[in-house]
C-alpha cells in the first residue's frame, strides 16, 4: 500500500464534564501518514494541544491492539469508524483521503454519560456482568479444564460469544441504545458451556433486570448492533437470550 | 445442605482492565489470582429466581414478547381476512361466473353471524389494541434513552430503514385502519349505512360486495388504500422475523426459512389487499 502524507480537518466533541454542555471544536491536522492508527493521529494533535497551552481531547484507549474494548469513537457516523470488525485502534488513517472532514462523537446514550469530550462512563456493563456474569465452583484444585465433554459447534459458539470485549459500540449503534447486543453475548457464553449451567436461570433474570435498571433502551431487531461490532457477534445471541430469558421467567 | 462456594470478582477490581474473559473461567481466576471468597449467603438468596407475572411482563423482554405474541396473532388474522376478501375475486372474467359478490357475501355473513368468530373479534381487537399501547410505550422508552442525538446518524449503514421505522408504519396504518373500519366494520355492525339486503337460497344477508363498489369508485379512497397496503407491507418485512426472534428463534436453520416465508407472506399479503381496491376501481370486478 502506498504510504502518503494527508491533511484532514477534524470535527471533535468537546464537553468538559458530565454536567457541561458540548460542542463540536474542528482541528485541522496536517501532514498525517497514513500508516498511524487513528488514535495515533489524535496523540499527534493531542501533544500539539498541550504544547500550545491548550486542553488536550480526552478519549478512551487502552491495549491499543484491539482486544481490550476501551476505545470507544464514533467516527463518520459510525461507532470504531468506516472499517468493518475492527475498534477505532485498529483503524489506520489509510482509511481516509486528502482533504476529508472527519466527525467525531463520544457513544451516545444516556445509560453512558459523557465524563469528557470522547470519554463515556461504561460501569453500566460492569454491573449487568456483576448482576450475573459469573459461575459457581467449588473451592480446592483447579479442575481440569477438559474434564467435562462439550459438543464442538456449542464451545465455538459459546467462544464466539465471549469475543466480546464490552466496548458498546453495539449501544452507540442502537436506534434505541439497546445493550441487548453485549448482554446476550454474555449471556450465551455461558448458558452453551455446562459450567454455566448452575446458574443458568438466575444469570439472565438479573442480568436483564439489571440492563433495564441502567436505563438501555429494548431491541427491536434492526441489526445495526451486528453490523458495528468489532468483534462480529451475531444478533442471534439476541434471539437466544430472549429464549433463555423467557424459560427462566415462565417455569420459575 | 451444603451450599455453592461462589466465586464473585467485584467491578472495582475489574473494570479499569475491562477484561471481562477473565472471570469467566475459574481455573484462569485462580491463575490470575484474583480475590476468591465464599459466600452461602450469595448463592441462597441470588440463585434462586422467582419472577411474578408482573415483573416478567413489565421487562424490556417481557414488553417485546408481547409485541411479538400479538404481532404473530394479527398476522394470522390478516391471513383469514385476506382469504375472505378474495372471494370477490370469484366475479373476474376469468372464472367465468356470474358470481356478482356472492361468495364474498356468503363469507362475510358468515363471519358476521357466527357466535365463537364473534367471541374471537373481540380477542382481535384486545390484541390490536396492546399491540398499538405496547408500541407506543415501548417506542417512547427507547427514544427516551438518547437525549443527545449524533450529529451524523448512522441512517442505513448496517439496518434497514423500515426496521428502524417500525412506529411511523405502525401509526400509518393506525390511521388507515381508523379509515377503513370506519368504511366497512362500523357500517355492517352497527349503522347498516349504504347496505342493502340481498338474498341467497331463502336467507337474507348484506350485500357488503355492494358497499365496496360504491367505497371504491372515488380515487382518493383508493390511493388511501394503496399507501395503507405499503405501509403494511414493510411492517411486515421487518415485524414477521422480529417477532420470531423475539420469542426466541434462535436457530438459524429457521431463521433463514422465517425470512424466505416472511418476505413472501409480506408481498402476497399486501397485494392481495392492494388488488381488491383496484379491481373495483377499474371494473375489473363488480
Amino acid at each position: 500500500m502506498e504510504h502518503k502524507h494527508i491533511n484532514l480537518k477534524l470535527e471533535v466533541w468537546r464537553q468538559q464534564n458530565s454536567k457541561a454542555k458540548g460542542d463540536f471544536e474542528s482541528y485541522e491536522v496536517k501532514d498525517i501518514s497514513t500508516e498511524m492508527s487513528f488514535l495515533e493521529m489524535f496523540d499527534v494533535l493531542n501533544e500539539r494541544l498541550i504544547k500550545e497551552g491548550k486542553d488536550p481531547i480526552a478519549f478512551d484507549h487502552d491495549c491499543r491492539e484491539g482486544i481490550c474494548g476501551m476505545c470507544s469513537m464514533y467516527i463518520n457516523g459510525r461507532p470504531h469508524g468506516p472499517w468493518e470488525a475492527n475498534t477505532t485502534c485498529q483503524l489506520h488513517m489509510r482509511a481516509f483521503n486528502d482533504g476529508d472532514t472527519i466527525v467525531v462523537e463520544p457513544w451516545r446514550a444516556n445509560a453512558f454519560p459523557v465524563i469528557k469530550d470522547l470519554v463515556v462512563d461504561r460501569s453500566a456493563f460492569d454491573r449487568i456482568i456483576q448482576a450475573g456474569g459469573y459461575v459457581s465452583v467449588n473451592t480446592g484444585n483447579a479442575v481440569d479444564g477438559n474434564a467435562i465433554p462439550i459438543e464442538k459447534d456449542k464451545a465455538d459458539a459459546a467462544f464466539a460469544a465471549a469475543m466480546c470485549i464490552g466496548c458498546g459500540a453495539c449501544v452507540a449503534a442502537c436506534k434505541n441504545s439497546s445493550a441487548m447486543l453485549f448482554t446476550s453475548a454474555k449471556v450465551s457464553h455461558l448458558a452453551l458451556l455446562p459450567q454455566g449451567d448452575p446458574e443458568r436461570k438466575s444469570r439472565v433474570v438479573n442480568m436483564i433486570a439489571q440492563m433495564d435498571k441502567e436505563g438501555f433502551g429494548a431491541c427491536t431487531n434492526t441489526g445495526a448492533c451486528e453490523a458495528v461490532c468489532p468483534k462480529e457477534i451475531s444478533i442471534s445471541n439476541i434471539a437466544r437470550l430472549n429464549a433463555e430469558y423467557l424459560s427462566a421467567g415462565l417455569t420459575s | 445442605m451444603k451450599l455453592f462456594n461462589c466465586v464473585h470478582v467485584g467491578a472495582k477490581e475489574i473494570s479499569p482492565l475491562r477484561v471481562f474473559g477473565i472471570f469467566f473461567i475459574p481455573n484462569q481466576i485462580h491463575q490470575f489470582g484474583v480475590y476468591v471468597y465464599s459466600t452461602p449467603k450469595f448463592a441462597t438468596t441470588k440463585n434462586i429466581v422467582f419472577m411474578t407475572w408482573k415483573e416478567l411482563f413489565i421487562s424490556s423482554i417481557g414488553k417485546k414478547l408481547v409485541m411479538g405474541l400479538t404481532g404473530i396473532f394479527l398476522i394470522t388474522f390478516l391471513i383469514v381476512h385476506a382469504g375472505i376478501n378474495a372471494c370477490i375475486f370469484a366475479d373476474l372474467p376469468f372464472f367465468n361466473s356470474e358470481d356478482n359478490g356472492e361468495m364474498f357475501n356468503k363469507a362475510a355473513h358468515f363471519m358476521g353471524s357466527t357466535v365463537l368468530i364473534r367471541i374471537m373479534e373481540i380477542g382481535l381487537f384486545a390484541g390490536i389494541i396492546l399491540h398499538i399501547v405496547q408500541g407506543y410505550l415501548l417506542e417512547l422508552k427507547n427514544r427516551q434513552s438518547r437525549s443527545v442525538a449524533y450529529a451524523k446518524p448512522m441512517g442505513n449503514d448496517g439496518s434497514k430503514w423500515y426496521s428502524r421505522s417500525m412506529a411511523l408504519l405502525g401509526t400509518l396504518i393506525l390511521l388507515f385502519l381508523i379509515i377503513h373500519l370506519g368504511h366497512f366494520w362500523v357500517s355492517a355492525r352497527f349503522t347498516h349505512n349504504g347496505l342493502e339486503p340481498v338474498v341467497y337460497n331463502g336467507v337474507v344477508m348484506h350485500d357488503m360486495f355492494s358497499l365496496m363498489k360504491v367505497t371504491f369508485t372515488e380515487a382518493w379512497v383508493v390511493v388511501v388504500y394503496l399507501l395503507g397496503c405499503i405501509a403494511l407491507y414493510f411492517h411486515l418485512m421487518h415485524g414477521f422475523t422480529s417477532a420470531f426472534r423475539t420469542i426466541g428463534v434462535s436457530n438459524k436453520k429457521y431463521l433463514l426459512l422465517l425470512n424466505s416465508i416472511g418476505a413472501g407472506y409480506s408481498f402476497i399479503i399486501s397485494a392481495l389487499f392492494a388488488l381488491m381496491p383496484v379491481a373495483i376501481y377499474l371494473n375489473w370486478v363488480g
